[in-house]
């Protein structure tokens, strides 16, 4: 009998997960599994690094290379571990606050370099490891427990500011919408450049209770309502895409050259020209 | 990659040239950085010189990122290293703690220049002895060598790559804005006299039974690379010998760190170096690093004319400090000067020391001039 994929991929042992009931990384983390699988990458030469947050616990469970990192850092850890062997498939597990408030400039610049890395953020909106304040993806007026008068700072777009760095394989999908969850993971996997997949995911414990959205089942129920398909969002204006969460394929281009590849070539010139300093 | 193949016997170089090329010899095939004065020049020839034997080079969007760059390189095989000066180094300290305690053969160089803050970027100072021990937070082993000039700046970047290969640790070097710009004939050395170091590889079958942190006798971890058929985990949260987070194991937690230590303990004399200069009748004892003992030598001599027995300590592994050898000399001088471009940060560690108490005298200079030999002269005069 075939063995099942996430007896292949992932390490039984380690389970049962430290996330709590209801929380959407379970879904976000079988996603990036079946989607492993699904591209068929080689198992001994990916790695999946993280950063620090619930997320980034995610690659304690896979049964693939893993460097847990420092907060805010996996995006500059992993690119130095593509830099040093491109042949690594590469993927990074981070949070919303982990990829886009302390290590939101790695996040830029990495996109910018357009390095071949596959970067899932668990968006819930929230710092869910530390009890529940608000990030960069908080929505205005959510509360938490730092923003217990109602957020006032405006949210991150995750996907607008990938392309804006210059990311070259962008999307967004729902815990409600897993079936394109894996495929966009998948897509970003086999895309040679930096991918970014903001999977939005749901944090009842903190998130979800402060504001009433129910328990896990309930908050994922909701996505339909609160998302629109980006081929949609196209049709309507402004005011009726306020609160929407647009999801789909953002960015799909070949159109720059991956960052590895470009410095490929540098060494291959380099060495052409090389003479005795002499 | 190639060694030393370009490299004539003799040449004139800089100290942050030296640098470059010192770590070249060592095998160092990856480099990521980012610009600061008076650091640059290293990333600058590592940049051109680097992919000209198939190493890569990479400008990183800050220090934080290089020093993470630099660790995710290493754990994918390669001999990796930084160059930065107090500001970036402090920025550092943060991927550094992670290098020690996830044990990551990697080079920092940090070239000293007058602080705190942006202090003044151009000017030499000694201000990072203390940061290079102590800059991270929690406790962990830290080797820091300090050279005098620029043909052991090139051996000591070297040195450097064996030790953190070796010993599975970060490596820091200790240069400073005088040095790294001053130009000096040195001697390249053969690459058989580098003695080349290469972290130990795992030698159990490429299945999970594989532990990155399952330490042999010597405590000292065999270390695979990603992709090349070990699937293994490395955390920063302490982990015991399977890679995996150990938060709820006091023992393992204890475990871990008191391992990290007694790794470098057990090779302390093999990792210890230090130059003793006309100490044989000394009765005061210099003690100083990098350029000042330079200086403190030609102090030495003037005050030796005059009928003084001066003498000269100079640690060159500053971290582990060469305590027993500087307690040999503290035990039959009567007086001891510390000289330092710094408000006492070496006069610290001195005082620390046994059978040190009562005879410490310090030179400091901390405005961003060089110290002078005279400086040094005047004080031997006055306690002697």
């Amino acid at each position: 009998m075939e063995q099942h994929v996430f007896d292949r991929l992932m390490r039984d042992d380690k389970l049962p997960h430290m996330w709590c009931r209801g929380c959407g990384n379970g879904i976000v983390l079988q996603s990036i599994i079946r989607a492993i699988d699904r591209t068929g990458i080689d198992q001994d030469k990916a790695v999946i690094v993280s950063g620090v947050g619930c997320s980034s616990r995610a690659n304690n469970y896979t049964d693939f290379c893993g460097l847990h990192t420092t907060h805010g850092r996996p995006i500059a850890f992993a690119t130095g571990v593509k830099m040093a062997n491109p042949e690594l498939q590469v993927i990074v597990v981070t949070g919303d606050g982990d990829s886009t408030s302390i290590g939101g400039n790695h996040f830029i610049q990495a996109a910018r370099r357009n390095i071949d890395l596959t970067v899932v953020v668990f968006n819930n909106s929230n710092y869910g490891m530390t009890g529940g304040q608000y990030s960069p993806t908080t929505p205005v007026g959510a509360f938490t427990r730092t923003s217990v008068y109602g957020n006032i700072e405006p949210a991150f777009d995750v996907c607008r500011l990938a392309e804006g760095s210059g990311a070259t394989y962008v999307a967004r999908s729902t815990t409600y919408h897993v079936q394109s969850l894996i495929k966009y993971i998948a897509s970003g996997i086999t895309h040679k450049g930096f991918s970014v997949i903001d999977a939005m995911c749901d944090c009842p414990t903190l998130f979800g209770r402060i504001n009433g959205l129910g328990d896990g089942a309930k908050m994922i129920a909701a996505w339909p309502e609160k998302t629109v398909s980006i081929e949609k969002a196209g049709t309507l204006s402004a005011d009726e895409l306020e609160e929407k969460v647009i999801i789909g394929e953002f960015v799909n281009s070949s159109r720059r050259s991956e960052y590895t590849e470009k410095y490929a070539r540098i060494i291959e010139e380099a060495q052409r020209e090389r003479a005795d300093l002499k | 990659m190639e060694k030393t193949a370009y490299a004539p016997e003799y040449r004139v170089l800089t100290g942050n040239e030296a640098v470059t090329l010192g770590a070249l010899a060592a095998g160092m095939n990856f480099f990521a950085g980012y610009p600061i004065t008076p650091a640059t020049e290293i990333a600058e020839l590592a940049s051109e010189l680097l992919p000209k034997y198939g190493g890569k080079y990479m400008q990183m969007e800050d220090e934080l990122a290089s020093m993470a760059a630099v660790i995710g390189a290493s754990f994918a095989g390669s001999k990796a290293m930084t160059a930065t000066s107090g500001p970036g180094c402090s920025l550092m300290q943060e991927n550094l703690s992670y290098g020690m305690l996830a044990e990551v053969p990697c080079v920092l160089i940090d070239v000293m220049r007058q602080g705190p803050c942006q202090g003044v970027a151009t000017m030499p100072a000694q201000g990072d002895i203390m940061q290079s021990r102590w800059g991270t937070h929690g406790d962990h082993p830290i080797i820091v060598t300090a050279p005098s000039s620029v043909e052991e700046l090139y051996r000591e970047t070297a040195r450097a790559f064996n030790m953190a290969e070796k010993y599975r640790t970060p490596v820091m070097v200790l240069s400073d804005a005088a040095m790294a710009h001053m130009s000096e004939k040195i001697r390249i050395p053969a690459a058989e006299e580098l003695c080349i170091t290469n972290r130990k590889k795992p030698d159990v079958p490429k299945d999970r039974n594989y532990k990155p942190y399952e330490a042999d006798e010597t405590d000292i971890p065999p270390m695979a690379s990603f992709g090349d058929g070990y699937r293994w985990f490395v955390s920063g949260i302490i982990h015991d010998e399977t890679g995996f987070p150990a938060t709820a194991d006091y023992e393992k937690i204890a475990e871990k760190l008191t391992r990290i230590e007694r790794k470098i303990d057990w090779n302390i004399k093999e990792i210890e170096s230090y130059e003793e200069y006309r100490t044989d009748d000394a009765e005061i004892i210099i003690v100083a690093i990098g350029i000042v003992s330079r200086v403190a030598k030609g102090a030495i001599d003037k005050a030796r004319k005059e009928g003084v027995k001066a003498g000269l300590f100079r640690p060159i592994t500053l971290w582990p400090f060469p305590d027993e050898a500087l307690q040999k000399q503290a035990a039959k001088a009567k007086k001891i000067i510390t000289a330092e471009m710094n408000d006492g940060q070496l006069s610290r560690i001195v005082k620390e020391l046994d059978g040190t108490d009562g005879k410490i005298e310090k030179v400091t200079r901390n405005d961003g001039a060089l110290m002078t030999a005279d400086m040094i002269y005047d004080r031997i005069m006055e306690v002697k």
